[in-house]
């Protein structure tokens, strides 16, 4: 029987189906300190085991201070709590912690990929909504909450509804100055911030199979952006060509039967599809975020739209401005690069790039936060930290910093920043906030020239 | 937990659309360690304003709102982080029962799992609810959400449906078939 790429993995790891909803084997959970704490004490409460330790991988990366001074005593007592309640549990139960002192300590979508955790095949959940980064790699990923956190925790398994299933079919060479961050601003632009809800999305077409491995993990991060809780490619020569020689991938003989094992991960024919929705990339151009979601993005030299909506009044009064404005009318004065959408290697050098022998503008403050410590390691050795701090960029530490501002890395009330993570909610970056989302080039580019704009 | 099958209640409403899971509750709220406690921080950035005083013209403040079990909202509710800590806050403040138009799927799962109803209901239906603005009868039993004259029949996934009627352990479910998995994980996850 013909099958998509979503279903062929899907059925492989159904172990029993009741009315419409199946129950999935879980090959890797992955975890964080702020959504595991409450799952754990239901283990104890219950008095249950954590079935499989050895598929579950845990990492600090919410909380974490990205001011090096600042990681060995953690200021705020209820962060400390949060953390060190992750390191009692996973030493309770057994569980690898990849904590703040770990060479291998990073964002959890980072940190998934860069250690070969997150193979092709694999189904893979985690208690956050950008679980679906790792279906770049032909994996089924996803976000889960803290009560299915438990349930994977006892039993390794959760049930599911089976969603449909979407080809987004991108086509076209990009130009330049546009990337994988640029398609999938784009998309939600375009399709609205819930056009893939009740559907895995499989993204597919030439452009998808130009693009680099990390490009693909942007891409599939910001899948529930757009309503998506899976977003997935279908693994190829790129592919393995990432994942050979990383830390937990199989190596030698057990690496070519591996290979073998995935070959038959792609969809059969495109009709299989429920739905298909092509954007054409030729002309797209760099994508900038004007509101309070996603979807309201223009391109760079587009003017904002008219007001349409009570939630459009809101958003230009939350964003302090005005329909008929450009980007380039928006008075930055922060810009932030990294998060788990746009915090590796490639997405440094596309900044560092960027910046090379230049120098950010007097108006600006920028931060460059790697997403694990791999990733840091990596740019000091290309020296990419160099770079950034020659041009007057704030260098950090890993972490999910800047894009969730649960930290203590906050934007002011009211500030303008330009970011490379993934939502412009109200209050995202810091309380009263305003955040623009871009691509890692464009977010440089406003940092050099002190307002959005290509230069 | 409770089992829930009929909620009658006034409802509370606001009807925005892409009601994300950062306002139902600010990231601020979530370092707690415990499931409970939540009341307080639902919604917070649109019910208290800069020094912590609650706006009187916010529903949540409403003195005409209070012990409300259902809340009325536009589409794509809970969008964003996964974070169960909103459907924790939507329980502790009382809320038993959302109606909206569509949820992000998350949130959705993150609802039942609590033993809440994400009930879904076409705008026109939702509308009329709001202008009737009386007692909801929302009854699971036969799927329907009634209010004075007003009749509106509801889907829900069956098996959703159940696990709700009967107030199920989701562990205790899936441990009935603890002789599949060992079958599964001897073939394929050793």
């Amino acid at each position: 029987m013909q099958k998509t790429l979503f279903d062929k993995i899907w059925d492989k790891h159904v172990i029993v189906t009741k009315d419409d909803k199946d129950l999935l084997y879980i090959d890797l959970h992955l975890i964080h300190e702020v959504t595991s704490p409450q799952a754990f004490e239901g283990l104890r409460l219950k008095n249950r085991k954590l079935r499989r330790p050895d598929r579950t991988f845990a990492t600090m990366d919410h909380n974490t201070p990205t001011i090096a001074a600042h990681r060995d005593v953690i200021s705020d007592p209820l962060s400390a709590e949060q953390l060190k309640s992750l390191a009692d549990n996973c030493a309770e139960f057994g569980v690898t912690l990849f904590d703040m002192e770990s060479e291998y300590n990073g964002i959890v979508h980072m940190i998934g990929p860069e250690l070969g955790l997150s193979l092709p095949g694999k189904t893979i959940v985690c208690g956050d909504s950008h679980t679906a980064t790792h279906g770049a790699l032909g994996a089924l990923a996803f976000g889960i909450g803290t009560s299915e956190v438990e349930d994977v925790f006892a039993t390794q398994c959760m049930w599911q509804t089976k969603p449909k299933t979407m080809g987004v079919k991108i086509t076209g060479k990009p130009a330049d100055n546009v990337f994988a961050k640029d398609i999938i601003l784009k998309l939600i632009a375009e399709n609205g911030v819930s056009f893939g809800t009740g559907y895995a999305i499989e993204y597919y077409g030439d452009t998808i199979e130009n693009m680099p491995v990390e490009e693909r993990l942007s891409l599939c991060n910001m899948s529930i952006e757009g309503g998506a809780k899976f977003g997935i490619i279908k693994p190829d020569q790129k592919t393995l060509d990432y994942i050979e020689g990383r830390l937990y991938t199989p190596q030698g003989e057990e690496f070519e039967i591996f290979k073998e094992s995935i070959s038959d991960l792609y969809t059969d024919d495109e009709s299989l599809f429920d739905k298909i929705i092509i954007l054409d990339v030729t002309d797209l151009k760099p994508q900038v975020s004007y509101g309070t979601n996603p979807a309201m993005t223009v391109d760079i030299d587009s003017k904002f739209p008219e007001i349409k909506s009570p939630e459009d009044q809101t958003a230009y009064e939350y964003m302090g401005l005005k329909p008929g404005m450009k980007a380039a009318d928006i008075p930055i004065e922060f810009v932030f690069i990294g998060s788990c959408t746009n915090g590796r290697i490639t997405d440094l050098r596309i900044a560092a790039e960027v910046m090379r022998n230049k120098t950010i503008a007097d108006n600006i403050t920028c931060v460059v936060v790697p997403g694990s410590m791999q990733v840091l390691q990596q740019a000091e050795q290309e020296g990419l930290v160099d770079i950034f701090e020659e041009a007057g960029c704030e260098m950090r530490m890993p972490g999910c910093s800047y894009c969730l501002a649960m930290n203590e890395d906050r934007i002011a009330p009211e500030t303008h920043c330009a970011s490379t993570s993934n939502r412009n909610f109200e209050g995202r970056q810091g309380e009263r906030s305003r955040t623009h989302l871009m691509s890692p080039y464009l977010a440089a580019k406003t940092a050099i020239e002190g307002r959005i704009s290509l230069g | 937990m409770d089992k829930l099958d009929i909620v009658k209640s006034k409802a509370t409403v606001i009807f925005k659309d892409n009601i994300d899971t950062d306002i139902l509750i600010p990231k601020n709220y979530l370092k707690s360690t415990k499931r409970t406690g939540f009341a307080d921080a639902l919604f917070a950035p649109w019910r208290y304003d800069e020094t912590g005083k609650p706006i009187e013209s916010f529903p949540l403040n409403q003195t005409a709102n209070q012990g409300n079990q259902i809340l009325i909202a536009g589409e794509n509710f809970g969008c964003g982080s996964s974070r169960e800590h909103a459907a924790w806050a939507l329980q502790d403040f009382g809320f038993k029962v959302v109606i909206a138009g569509s949820y992000s799927p998350i949130f959705y799962m993150n609802y039942l799992n609590n033993l809440k109803l994400p009930l879904i209901l076409g705008r026109a239906e939702r509308e009329a609810l709001i202008e009737q603005n009386s007692e909801i009868t929302v009854n699971l039993l036969d799927k329907t959400v009634t209010a004075g004259n007003l009749c509106f029949s509801f889907e829900i996934e069956n098996v959703y449906r159940e696990k709700l009627l009967k107030g199920q352990d989701g562990i205790e479910e899936i441990l009935e078939y603890i002789n599949l998995i060992e079958e599964h994980e001897k073939k394929y996850a050793k």
